[in-house]
């Protein structure tokens, strides 16, 4: 049987299901959080102007410009730090032996599923007094006494980098695997070392891949809330925490939708360029 | 010269990635309540914890029936949009596709906020089957991305055969398509599950004030302090997160599932 239309409307039949379940609770609940971030702004414009002018205040003030930048400054941080370990990694690991990365795949998908509370509180572990790695450098003689080394800006990124590495990898795997061995090869037999190899024939070939990757793990890291909470300070809290704070424990809930409507357009926008990337990728 | 280099930079990632688990490990075999590593004695008490405790035996029974059933809804949901995508030439009916993928694309908290929306909206805030629901919408997208791999990895010919000898869709379905899709529906069902398992902030947005999760319990305990348990908790996922994704290695392609399903994401 050819694939062809829907002739009949029993034809549409499948799709009932899926086509109801992901407009009833996907569709209609996101439309209903930008209806609450407009509504409450003409409502409160109408109605009540003082707390439409506070709400509009925060909105546009200083603070919240310092989340923003700071949540884009650290999502970038972290996208830069992962691609740069996550490439050559990923390059070594799909010339490896199948076995060999199967092990590596489990044990990466195994730490990317892993909750953002234990990766937290693991890294909060391992960077606590007690029971932190400074008391290995003591014991190494390195250091006089064991230190806690949290909350701080560095934990924060190493908590992240922990997070979204095993995702850049995997985001990269499939188009090194397609990558043509014979452009390494062919440099290899000009002379070429290994090193010399990777960094002129296989980073720029896959330049694309490469700046696509930055975004979707750029994005991946916008979407952190809980790690900035567990190992940081409140000055390095991102907008997810922010949205989380105001929907929760504020009780802001049209300030929130708000917030999260401005990170669904940053999303959508950096979607965009992913796929623009991509085009440009497939055309080259 | 450059094996040994490759060997040393591998040595280190996966030293980057097992050292918090390492730690961890260490610190839930502590014989008394202390945060300490080297531990300090031996004792597996911790993990009898888990099981004796009742608080973190219902956040565990909790997590583990939102996850088998959320990740069984996200298939069920899945799996007939996949299949109707494959076997009619529908162009606008691809918008599902991308709804099926959205949810899990955006930062989170963007799809937890809008479930809790609406749920607060419709009255039904706090009830326990909005998790399920939310979770398999969130995850949708994981047996899709497979499913949608799998139906692409079959034989329009066989399919024809079946037709040509009269069978209806049903039967086409039941018979030939069913069993050539079963590997692709598990290694989906892994994935929703094991994520189900460990997601945060939309069961903390949906049903955080009567419902404990495993990971809603750690983040709570957290607050108050330190207790070994968290650390055997978390042990507990780790091991059980690798035997799924092995036992998914083991009967599936995981290299081709990964090769197709991050593609199909970007």
């Amino acid at each position: 049987m050819r694939r062809e239309a829907p002739q009949k409307l029993s034809d549409y039949g499948p799709l009932f299901f899926p086509a109801t379940m992901l407009i009833v609770f996907f569709v209609v609940p996101f439309a209903t959080m930008i209806a609450v971030s407009f509504f409450q702004r003409q409502q409160g414009g109408f109605y009540v102007p003082a707390f439409q002018f506070a709400n509009y205040e925060r909105f546009l003030s200083l603070f919240f410009a310092n989340v923003l930048g700071f949540s884009l400054m650290l999502a970038v941080t972290v996208a830069i730090c992962c691609v740069v370990l996550a490439v050559p990694f990923t390059y070594l690991l799909t010339r490896m032996r199948r076995k060999v990365q199967i092990v590596w795949l489990v044990a990466l998908l195994s730490v990317l599923s892993l909750s953002e509370v234990i990766i937290g509180f693991a890294w909060s572990t391992l960077f606590s007094r007690t029971a932190g790695i400074t008391n290995l450098l003591v014991m190494a003689g390195i250091m006089s006494e064991a230190k806690a080394l949290l909350p701080s800006f560095g934990a924060v990124l190493t908590g992240m980098v922990y997070q979204a590495f095993p995702y850049t990898v995997l985001v990269l795997y499939p188009a090194l695997v397609r990558l043509d061995p014979t452009l390494t090869e062919a440099a290899r037999t000009l002379g070429a070392s290994p090193i010399k190899a990777f960094f002129t024939v296989v980073v720029p070939a896959l330049r694309n891949t490469i700046t696509a990757t930055l975004i979707m793990v750029f994005i991946f890291a916008l979407g952190s809330y809980l790690l900035p909470q567990l190992l940081g300070r409140p000055q390095h809290w991102t907008l997810s925490v922010l949205i989380t704070d105001q929907a929760i424990y504020q009780s802001n809930m049209p300030f929130a939708a708000a917030m999260a409507v401005f990170l669904v357009l940053v999303t959508l926008g950096l979607v965009a360029l992913t796929v623009l990337a991509g085009r440009k990728g497939e055309a080259a | 010269m450059t094996g040994a280099l490759s060997k040393v930079y591998f040595f280190l990632i996966g030293l980057f990635l097992a050292a918090p688990m390492i730690v961890v490990a260490g610190v839930s075999v502590n014989a008394k309540q202390t945060l300490a590593f080297p531990p300090k004695g031996f004792s597996l008490s911790w993990y009898g914890e888990i099981f004796l405790n009742p608080e973190w035996r219902n956040a565990l029974f909790a997590s583990l029936t939102l996850a088998i059933l959320s990740a069984a809804l996200a298939v069920a949901i899945a799996l007939p949009l996949a299949w109707f995508l494959w076997r009619r030439i529908a162009p606008w009916a691809n918008i599902f596709q991308l709804l099926g993928i959205a949810p899990f694309t955006l930062p989170p908290v963007i799809t937890a906020l809008g479930l809790l929306t609406f749920w607060a909206t419709t009255g039904f805030y706090g009830q326990p089957w909005t998790a399920v629901v939310s979770h398999a919408i969130f995850f949708v997208t994981l047996p899709l991305v497979t499913l949608s791999l799998g139906f692409t990895a079959i034989d329009r010919s066989l399919v024809e055969a079946a037709a040509t000898m009269g069978a209806d869709d049903k039967t086409i379905f039941r018979t030939v398509v069913l069993p050539l899709i079963l590997p692709y529906i598990v290694s989906g069902y892994a994935f929703a599950f094991v994520l189900s398992l460990n997601e945060y902030i939309v069961a903390y947005m949906t049903v955080g004030f009567t419902m404990e999760t495993l990971p809603i319990k750690i983040f709570n305990a957290l607050r108050y302090g330190y207790t070994p348990t968290m650390a055997s908790v978390t042990i507990l996922f780790v091991a059980t997160a690798a035997i799924i994704f092995s036992l998914v290695a083991r009967f599936g392609d995981l290299p081709k599932l990964l090769g197709a399903m991050s593609s199909d994401d970007t």
